[in-house]
């Protein structure tokens, strides 16, 4: 042994860098977390605080006197019954009438419109009420009900806001002797869409949207999962069942605004159905969901394990009871999981809805399958484009209303894919 | 004819001659397979005789797995491969166009070389072959089904008491008697087995090849294994097959001690493979 030993590497300086670099590595991961966090809670933040205002809101009790010289009992439509309400509340103010001037007029911009057509159905139902008086309970208008909230400022320059100084003080009256109390929004959760943003409600659009999700689970779910299952467990591999997997994974990355167009020229002048409806929209977002469905469940069974369909087979199972009672079952969370996914993305979805008329100023809950009928995302679009400054907190209203709509069915996504993953 | 030594001890001297087996159950001629180009298996003639246990031996890749699938149509899953020649049970032609495999293979029960239970009870694990043939009319008669092939299979002591808990929850060895279990509950014939110990460790492995060495007596058994000592142990009839031809064929004892191929006796010693 005259030869010098070879000199060692130094270990210690080649661990070092390695651990070095691990740590910049988890490092690098945590800011990534970090980041992501941050953006989500400032997206969140700025909805919930500029929605949550919507979920209370200022109602007012007013007697309002049915003067019988005002009222045609033949012709109970025909009486302005907002006048009677501005009048009621005028009277409380101690402020003269004035027949058909300012006074009125200012009073009527203060109280939501919604009284006068619930005295107009009392009478309807009771024509005796003439000459007597009622206690009648509605909301607010808006743009009182934001000075209450006090997003409608006193400080404001008044020829900058909607109420002028006298409304102001009106409203602080009526605050003052207990004519008007806050309370939960129930007509937000009980109405359609209404040009009142007082009156306007989601419980339309939650419908319609519920409506139209099912039509597309309908029909995308069942579709989805056995073109999956025969592309994966039956189809022959050759040139067509290459093509047909090329046009799949192609499909599913094509732009939704073009499903809108498909949707249009085919359900709806070709097919003929109804615009607007939820089940146009369904089949519109069945179509646009399938080939996401298809492509989760391939991979879902794709991950089954062979042994399972050999096992099957080598009993004498013949291939289509293996694929449903045992490879379908074993898949069963994964291809929950892809479905539930992509409904909730096309309960999200709101171009190609614009496309085939869903657009449409919907006042009344959808009746049926075939009425037009507004969806959430819409519903959030156009009340975002809005001119009045409170349908701006009914846009935050409706995205929780949404958002929380999406976590209650990937909830129901979780329960599913555990009962499933339990089942022996 | 010199008498030498057995190149592998064997567990026990085979008393059975081969005047003394079953006759044929299985009778191949000429079998060639092809997975797509590439020829698999070269005019492999054999007769495998009914109970008793016919061992499969070779190097990797000889064929011998792609032979055994042969006998229950297993690879007609297998897209691009193909089988010529003539493979006949009891007479009949597995491979005629009036034959079902669904039918072929509840007559032909398959074990695996990885424990592949259902991801179900044991209970369900044993009564879906039984149920998909329609062998019970009630209830009862699906739970004696159940029972006795657990008693067959040497797994009702041991699993009596928890017949619905998940078959996956078992160990290895007893995962693998399920499986056998499984295959004997639709009362096949013959019962393949493809290297059935070869993910278990010795004291399973030894339950398993007790558990052969009594099947025997109701079913022809073929077995693909790796360990020449599982073969010289279990099988009465040895079959040694490389680069997809059948080498040579006969008595175990004849194999181990006497090979009349020197490829067979270098494989056997351990020269290659």
């Amino acid at each position: 042994m005259t030869d010098a030993a070879p000199t060692k590497p130094d270990r210690s300086a080649h661990l070092k860098k390695r651990y070095a670099a691990e740590f910049r590595f988890k490092l690098y991961g945590r800011i990534a977390i970090v980041i992501a966090l941050a953006f989500l809670t400032l997206l969140m933040g700025r909805i919930v605080l500029q929605g949550y205002s919507t979920f209370t809101t200022h109602t007012v009790s007013l007697p309002v006197y049915l003067d019988p010289q005002k009222i045609d009992a033949t012709a109970l439509e025909g009486a302005n019954y907002d006048y009677l309400v501005a009048l009621s509340l005028l009277k409380k103010l101690g402020e003269t009438e004035d027949e058909y001037g300012t006074n009125s007029g200012e009073a009527m911009d203060l109280v939501s419109r919604d009284l006068g057509f619930q005295i107009l159905n009392r009478l309807k139902a009771d024509p005796s009420l003439i000459g007597k008086t009622v206690t009648i309970t509605g909301p607010m208008k808006a743009d009182a009900d934001l000075y209450y909230k006090g997003e409608l400022k006193r400080a404001t320059d008044e020829a900058d806001r909607k109420l002028n100084n006298r409304q102001l003080d009106w409203l602080d009256t009526l605050q003052k002797d207990g004519s008007v109390k806050g309370g939960f929004n129930v007509a937000f959760f009980q109405n359609a869409d209404s040009t009142e943003p007082e009156q306007a409600g989601i419980l339309g659009a939650v419908i319609g949207s519920a409506m139209m999700l099912l039509i597309t689970a309908l029909i995308a779910v069942p579709m989805g999962v056995l073109a999956a299952v025969w592309l994966e467990e039956f189809a022959p591999k050759n040139r067509w069942t290459d093509l047909i997997e090329v046009n799949i994974n192609n499909l599913a990355a094509v732009p939704s605004i073009v499903y809108g167009l498909l949707g249009l020229a085919v359900v709806i002048n070709w097919l003929g159905a109804p615009r607007g409806a939820p089940i146009t929209g369904g089949i519109v977002l069945a179509l646009m969901s399938l080939p996401t469905i298809i492509i989760a469940t391939r991979s879902a069974l794709k991950a089954v394990p062979p042994s399972i369909r050999e096992a099957a087979l080598g009993v004498g199972a013949s291939r289509t009871q293996t694929v449903f009672h045992h490879v379908l079952p074993q898949a069963m969370p994964g291809v929950m999981t892809g479905t539930i996914l992509s409904l909730a993305h096309a309960l999200g979805e709101t171009a190609p809805l614009l496309m085939i008329g869903m657009i449409a100023f919907n006042p009344g809950i959808p009746e049926g399958f075939t009425s037009s009928a507004s969806v959430l995302p819409v519903q959030v679009f156009i009340w975002e484009n809005a001119s009045e400054r409170a349908f701006h907190e009914r846009t935050a209203a409706a995205i929780i209303v949404l958002l929380a709509f999406m976590i209650a069915m990937n909830a129901a996504a979780v329960i599913l894919r555990r009962r499933f993953e339990r089942r022996w | 004819m010199t008498v030498q030594p057995p190149l592998i001890r064997t567990a026990a001297p085979h008393s059975l001659t081969p005047a003394q087996l079953d006759p044929t159950k299985i009778m191949v001629r000429d079998v060639n397979v092809f997975y797509g180009d590439k020829q698999a298996l070269d005019a492999v003639s054999i007769d495998i005789p009914g109970k008793a246990v016919t061992a499969f031996i070779g190097p990797s890749g000889c064929g011998k797995s792609t032979f055994l699938r042969c006998i229950n149509r297993m690879n007609d899953t297998i897209p691009g491969a193909r089988v010529e020649g003539k493979i006949e049970i009891d007479g009949d032609d597995v491979n005629a166009k009036s034959v079902d495999p669904v039918i072929l293979r509840a007559k032909v029960g398959m074990v695996f070389q990885k424990p592949n239970p259902f991801p179900k009870t044991i209970f369900e694990n044993v009564a879906y072959g039984p149920r998909i043939h329609g062998l019970s009319s009630s209830k009862e008669e699906l739970e004696g089904i159940v029972e006795a092939s657990l008693k067959k299979a040497g797994l009702w002591n041991e699993v009596s008491d928890r017949l619905h808990q998940p078959g996956t929850g078992l160990s290895g060895g007893q995962q693998q008697r399920l499986v056998i279990a499984r295959a004997i509950a639709v009362e096949p014939e013959v019962i393949l087995m493809d290297e059935p110990c070869s993910a278990l460790d010795p004291i399973a492995t030894a339950k398993i090849e007790e558990l052969i060495d009594d099947l025997r007596q109701q079913y022809c058994i073929v077995i693909v294994t790796h360990s020449m000592a599982q073969a010289a142990r279990v099988s009465q009839r040895t079959a040694f097959f490389h680069l997809g031809k059948l080498v040579e064929v006969g008595s175990t004892e004849e194999i181990f001690t006497n090979p009349r191929e020197t490829r067979t006796q270098d494989y056997i010693t351990g020269r290659f493979g």
